[in-house]
């Protein structure tokens, strides 16, 4: 696998995936969107809007990026994880591309990259709107720090969305998305800051992996943070491998029984 | 690559729990030979060429592709694909696809080559959503083409085309064929199958019933029909030797014989005033549901 993964012919092939990928979401508008969209009017609206105060450390437009950033990188992985591969299980696709001589890394490389593509603008849009609308001002590490977690942070959700893909059909996936991702992003502070919702939810948030994204994006840039980096690290890194291996497994089981 | 063997089963079984989707299948494609695999649906059709594709492994026996496992890449380098049951991305043009699967083959045909080969040339810049069920199976036909195959596989390639596009089509596969392509073809137009097949293999209930080369398979049923206008008693015809039956249908005397020429001569000799004799050997069609109810 890992020699068919490195040589030149697949790499180039997973260079065409990835951008094929990356245009047929971009060209449905009820994939781009919202999601390019959302996390822009949600910052604009509580961000800047509604925003401002500072306390103890916390301003609410540096605190905002940050937390509208990662609500908005985690859609993109889970929808374009989710909802697609549910779609092209049930609709032959991946049939098709299994029988063909796709090298068999890149179905999955390819959405991920597609991932990472749509958060790197989600993020510069996020950031230049900062930067013009709310006069946020980073330090240029902070800025890289930042960037790390929002494209690399897509990976446990890509995990996830495929997951729910491997479990869910066509019709249903974008529902079974939609009902864990908005409840996941309220309960991880993700669209009010944690400390404005109430204990028991605050208690709970841990449980969440975008909680985790959420702590390491506000520790990237200086804003008060729960928790140790590196344990926030682990946590999405081992989510992201249970994940993966159960949708493999859930793969691999339905593959042979219709094939 | 003639006569030599390009995709094989070996004894080859498959069981989805309760139902034993093949069992002990053996056939085997060689090169340069359009290879029609027919059966009732559910027959096994579908399990037969997913092994052969490596989708699935069988419980016991062998596929092979070119001699190797079909999980390996460098065998299904060498095959073309089109399947019937999947759909493409809508949102992508026509030149995406192929770009895309261009990319999975070490010497891919050139673009302007496929195009010219499956007549799209004028849909490249099209997004394949917008396209009519008779173009999207064109770009399908052009995307198993793409890698320049050795073999190539057609799941019921011209469901949704034309008369006129299913004769350009066989065309095309024809001239493929003679630049040494092998094909395996799945269809359920049986005139399709006699217009391109060199060879049939027929399952049914997960066996190979039949194999052979088309005119041995249509050969099973030793079977000729004798259509004339005659006055002769019907009663009296059917006693002929070789005769197995005559039908009287008004002006026109139907016979059902195992082989036309010595009816022909007692015909003839009968009846000074017979015309319109027309003979017809039976097809691929007789062949089918002879080797179908030999299975019940």
């Amino acid at each position: 696998m890992f020699s068919t993964l490195f040589d030149p012919l697949s790499l180039r092939s997973l260079a065409i995936e990835a951008r094929c990928e990356f245009l047929r979401l971009l060209r449905a508008p009820g994939f781009s969107v919202p999601t390019l969209l959302f996390p822009l009017l949600s910052y604009l609206l509580f961000g800047i809007a509604l925003g401002g105060g500072s306390r103890a450390g916390y301003h609410a437009s540096h605190y905002l990026l940050a937390s509208y950033s990662v609500f908005g990188v985690i859609s993109p992985a889970l929808f374009g994880f989710g909802v697609s591969v549910a779609l092209e299980r049930e609709r032959g696709l991946l049939r098709l591309k299994r029988a063909l001589p796709m090298p068999p890394a890149n179905y999955l490389l390819a959405k991920l990259f597609m991932a990472m593509l749509f958060a790197v603008l989600i993020f510069f849009a996020m950031s230049l709107l900062a930067v013009l609308t709310a006069g946020v001002r980073l330090e240029v590490s902070q800025w890289i720090g930042l960037a790390s977690v929002a494209i690399l942070g897509v990976i446990p959700f890509c995990a996830l969305g495929l997951f729910i893909g491997s479990w869910v059909n066509g019709q249903a996936a974008a529902a079974v998305v939609n009902m864990i991702y908005l409840p996941m992003a309220f309960m991880a502070g993700l669209a009010i800051p944690l400390f404005l919702l109430p204990q028991v939810l605050q208690s709970i948030a841990p449980i969440w992996p975008a909680y985790h994204l959420a702590q390491l994006a506000q520790a990237a840039i200086g804003q008060p943070s729960l928790g140790s980096v590196s344990n926030h690290i682990l946590v999405l890194g081992g989510f992201a491998i249970v994940a993966f291996v159960a949708a493999r497994r859930r793969m691999s089981r339905v593959d042979a029984v219709s094939a | 690559m003639t006569g030599t063997i390009v995709a094989q089963l070996d004894m080859a079984c498959k069981r989805f729990g309760a139902v034993q989707a093949l069992d002990r299948v053996n056939l085997s494609v060689r090169g340069a030979e359009v290879y029609a695999l027919l059966g009732p649906n559910g027959a096994g059709k579908t399990t037969a060429i997913s092994l052969l594709l490596g989708l699935t492994r069988p419980d016991s026996g062998e596929a092979l592709l070119f001699g190797m496992p079909p999980q390996q890449l460098a065998a299904r380098r060498r095959i073309g694909v089109m399947l019937q049951a999947a759909t493409l991305p809508d949102t992508l043009r026509v030149a995406e696809h192929v770009a895309l699967v261009r990319s999975y083959y070490p010497q891919p045909r050139s673009v302007a080559d496929i195009a010219a080969m499956a007549g799209i040339t004028d849909l490249l810049q099209r997004r394949y959503g917008k396209l009519s069920g008779g173009q999207q199976r064109r770009v399908q036909f052009a995307l198993a083409i793409c890698g320049r195959p050795e073999l190539l596989f057609l799941d019921e390639p011209t469901v949704g085309m034309d008369t006129e596009s299913r004769e350009r089509f066989w065309h095309t596969v024809r001239g493929l064929v003679g630049d040494g392509c092998a094909v395996v073809l799945t269809t359920h137009y049986l005139e399709e199958a006699e217009a391109l097949a060199h060879r049939v293999g027929v399952i049914v209930a997960g066996r190979l019933m039949a194999e052979g080369k088309l005119d041995e398979i249509r050969g099973r049923v030793a079977q000729r029909q004798i259509r004339c206008v005659s006055s002769l008693d019907a009663q009296r015809v059917q006693s002929w030797a070789s005769v197995r039956s005559a039908e009287r249908d008004g002006d026109w005397l139907n016979i059902h014989a195992v082989e036309a020429e010595s009816v022909l001569r007692e015909l003839l000799a009968a009846d000074a005033h017979v015309r319109d004799i027309e003979v017809r050997r039976a097809g691929l069609a007789e062949a089918m549901s002879a080797i179908t109810q030999e299975a019940a």
